[in-house]
């Protein structure tokens, strides 16, 4: 103790306690982090995943939904909402919410899908809602790609634009592309209409219809540009652009180039 | 004695022949060394000849597959995500050009990207035409045929836009018959009868397509005959320059130069067309789907050449009224009606409201730098304002969600803006070519700065200005500062009183207002006056010594103080320096 005793008024004595103090909160903090997940994989169970989807539903989503779901000023109750809709608003990242705004933007999702399964679980235990659709709901391999084209002019177009990038709503809202979408996700949206999307139930949209939707949609995606450079398919507006920025500063140029000569 | 090679002789009597037939020796020896002046900016509306002229050959090769027709069929061409479904002839001859006709594709594209071409050409040309003053007396009607060939440029192109019956086209149409219905009075008559009934109805198509592919594109090849013939009898005009006056046409022979220029030019101008078209796609169809009257696409945008329509009819507020059961749509009538309206007025008649402003009678073949006539450099930049903000609004939900705002924002944005950023812009052209007004006087007196800084042997430093070249003499001295028309007298000396006071009066506070602000062109005395400065405000220093030449003078130390020969003055000392270099 001696040791200790001489040296306990030295002038470095108070920044090494510091350091070590923090040291000890902010490691023994991110170890006890670090053992979280080993323990939410241990799910047994609908009556274990149901409490656990509680447990995540009272850390994440509570402050804006209320501690039974019932809904705040700051977010609607989510009695009824079914596990659809969870799986959708989380495991697309628009739940939980980053920051209030015109709307939920998609980001990146920071749950595992047992967790987001769990959530999933606990809300649709506190009343009957749309369901996850099943892999069979959204196999769209036999799907009509023509009638879904059609469908989707009549029912989707006019917010999330004919080629599917997407569009304006009024406020700061918007109807978001949908390129990035993976069929649940497109199901799951027509099946629960979120943010500012109407609802298209089974009575409205049948599971063939959906399944039509979501092969057009992909096909949109994935189908080869025919004329070549597709300039982002917003129509006129960025062939405008183009034509301005390369087109015109390419004949201008030419032009430049013919009168120079001449000196 | 000079032998003529075979060529030359085949040659000869060809010209020969044809020309004891149609007398064409003299035409073309009075016309081959017609010559024309050389600029880059003359070339914009030979990019509207000849993407016109790729237009019209792409469009004959369309006609031959695109059937007109709003009969319904069922789709059966290659393209799988349209099979099976209900379209239009129209619509079904679009999709096969594009798929199922080898070079279909290729074609329709170049027929489009040189349609967008043609049109942005000729509103080009049109800046350059009103920004060097070219529209002035003579050529005045050939501003109002360019303004008629910009019209009907418009007209072509939407028709185009409309025919292929594609959802946009669809959507596109549907505005324009509410246009035509926001007409006071006729309006819905007028719909009824363009459309042969209600909308869509079966009959439009067809009678788009001749208006598409005969009527426009006929009077836009004759108003191009007319514009073309005038820029030859009346010549070209050219910017100042050495040897340039209004009485003269400095430039090169039109057979060899100018034909090689404008051949080659035409090649680069097809060349490019169709490389864009081989490589960047335009309006794909196929993606929109068939026009149905009850679908719409978010992002429905017309060509860039109507989005100024678009846009003032999207920042309109919603005002209606309703008259003894009439309803007056001012929310459609007044942007698309009254704002072009007054947009095309303004432009077709500019050349005679500048002309009365002025009183300018005289003939101007040698162009104004746009600075030298600040105001109407300003009012055309306010102009162009005006108009690049309408295009924001038309593109207002792309640029929402492309920049993540607020499409009420944008909206109320332009309302303000409007009205608000064309005025400033005014102010600030007109006070930019002042400033260049000054800058080019300034040259004129002190000639250029050259760079070079000279430390005089009292130590005061100076940079040594040049004297211009001549062709920079000639650009700036060729400006000619015109005196705003005398404010009117009330009564003459005998007391009569003046009838046209008030326009008269009018006329003197326009003219005043045109031509107030000036920075007036240096005399020749000052600029004689200003050339000799730098060595004046030299000579004007004190002597650097008062020594006689013939002394050599030691100072302390016993360095040379004064020669013989040495400088005497801060003038001779810059001449001397001047020589050395």
């Amino acid at each position: 103790m001696k040791f200790l005793a001489a040296r306990r008024r030295s002038p470095i004595v108070a920044s090494a306690l510091l350091i070590g103090a923090l040291a000890v909160v902010g490691g023994g903090y991110a170890a006890l982090g670090a053992v979280q997940p080993a323990e939410a994989t241990i799910a047994v169970g609908a009556e274990t995943q149901v409490e656990k989807g509680k447990q995540l539903y009272l850390e994440g989503c509570s402050s804006c939904h209320g501690l039974e779901a019932q809904g705040t000023k700051n977010g609607p109750t989510l009695i009824g909402v079914g596990a659809a809709a969870v799986h959708f608003q989380v495991a697309t990242g628009r739940m939980p919410l980053a920051a209030p705004g015109a709307q939920a933007p998609a980001k990146e999702n920071i749950y595992s899908d047992a967790d987001i399964a769990a959530m999933s679980a606990y809300v649709a235990s506190l009343a009957p809602g749309p369901a996850i659709p099943t892999a069979e709901q959204i196999d769209y391999a036999d799907a009509d790609v023509a009638f879904g084209g059609e469908l989707f002019r009549i029912n989707c177009a006019q917010c999330h634009q004919a080629a599917g990038q997407g569009g304006a709503l009024t406020q700061g809202k918007y109807a978001p592309s949908l390129m990035e979408a993976t069929p649940q996700e497109i199901y799951e949206a027509m099946l629960t209409g979120p943010q500012n999307m109407p609802v298209f139930s089974d009575a409205q949209l049948p599971t063939e219809d959906k399944q039509a939707i979501i092969a057009y949609i992909r096909g949109l995606d994935n189908a080869p540009s025919m004329g070549g450079l597709n300039l982002g398919r917003f129509g006129p507006v960025t062939e405008g652009v183009f034509l301005a920025l390369a087109i015109f500063a390419a004949l201008i140029a030419a032009a430049v180039w013919i009168g120079i000569k001449s000196r | 004695m000079t032998t003529t090679s075979p060529i030359e002789k085949a040659g000869g009597a060809t010209a020969t022949y044809v020309d004891e037939r149609v007398g064409s020796n003299k035409f073309l020896s009075r016309n081959l060394g017609k010559v024309f002046p050389d600029h880059w900016s003359f070339m914009l509306g030979e990019i509207a000849l000849y993407s016109f002229i790729v237009v019209m050959l792409t469009g004959v090769f369309l006609t031959l597959w695109f059937k007109p027709s709003m009969a319904e069929v069922v789709y059966d061409g290659s393209y799988v995500p349209l099979k099976g479904i209900l379209m239009s002839e129209a619509y079904d001859s679009a999709l096969n050009i594009s798929f199922d006709v080898r070079g279909g594709l290729l074609l329709r594209q170049m027929h489009h990207w040189s349609a967008l071409i043609f049109i942005a050409a000729m509103a080009v040309h049109m800046f350059r035409v009103f920004f060097t003053g070219a529209f002035r007396k003579p050529r005045e009607f050939n501003w109002l045929i360019g303004v008629g060939l910009t019209t009907f440029g418009l007209l072509a192109g939407f028709s185009g836009y409309s025919l292929p019956d594609d959802l946009l086209s669809g959507t596109g149409l549907q505005i324009a018959r509410g246009i035509v219905q926001a007409v006071p009075v006729v309006g819905t008559w007028a719909a009824f009868l363009l459309f042969d009934g209600e909308f869509p109805g079966t009959e439009f198509i067809s009678r788009l397509y001749g208006v598409h592919i005969l009527l426009i594109p006929g009077l836009i090849l004759a108003l191009v005959t007319i514009h073309l013939m005038l820029v030859w009898t009346q010549k070209h005009t050219q910017f100042p320059g050495p040897g340039r006056t209004n009485d003269n046409v400095v430039g090169y022979p039109l057979l060899p130069v100018y034909m090689a220029k404008a051949g080659g030019f035409f090649f680069i101008v097809f060349g490019i067309i169709a490389l864009v078209a081989g490589l960047v796609t335009i309006n794909p169809i196929w993606i929109f789907g068939p026009y149905m009257p009850d679908q719409v696409s978010a992002g429905s945008q017309p060509d860039w050449y109507i989005g100024f329509l678009d846009g003032a009819l999207r920042v309109m507020p919603n005002w209606e009224t309703i008259l003894f059961g009439w309803t007056i749509s001012w929310n459609v009538f007044i942007p698309a009606l009254v704002v072009p309206g007054i947009i095309f007025t303004v432009l077709g008649l500019y050349p005679f409201i500048e002309a009365w402003v002025t009183g300018d009678k005289r003939e101007h073949n040698l162009l104004d730098r746009p600075r030298n006539a600040p105001t109407r450099t300003a009012f055309g930049m306010m102009a162009i304002t005006f108009y690049m903000l309408l295009w924001v609004g038309g593109a207002n939900d792309i640029i929402a969600v492309a920049f993540d705002l607020s499409i009420n924002s944008i909206i109320w944005f332009l309302r303000v803006a409007l009205i608000v950023v064309p005025p400033i812009v005014f102010v600030i052209t007109r006070r930019t070519c002042l400033g260049l007004q000054r800058k080019d006087r300034e040259k004129l007196l002190h000639g250029y700065e050259s760079g070079r800084v000279l430390r005089l042997p009292h130590g005061e430093f100076i940079e040594v200005h040049q004297p211009l070249n001549e062709k920079e003499l000639a650009v700036i001295t060729a400006k000619h500062d015109y005196v705003p028309l005398p404010a009117p007298d009330k009564a003459d000396a005998d007391g009569v009183r003046n009838k046209h006071y008030r326009v008269q009066m009018l006329r003197h506070r326009l003219s005043e207002f045109f031509y107030g602000v000036n920075v007036p062109k240096p005399t020749a005395a000052e600029i004689e006056a200003g050339q000799h400065h730098a060595e004046e405000q030299a000579a004007i220093e004190a002597p650097l010594h008062e020594y006689e030449d013939s002394d050599v003078i030691f100072n302390a130390h016993g360095g040379v103080l004064h020669h013989p020969g040495m400088a005497k003055t801060n003038a001779e000392q810059v001449e001397g320096v001047d020589q050395r270099h």
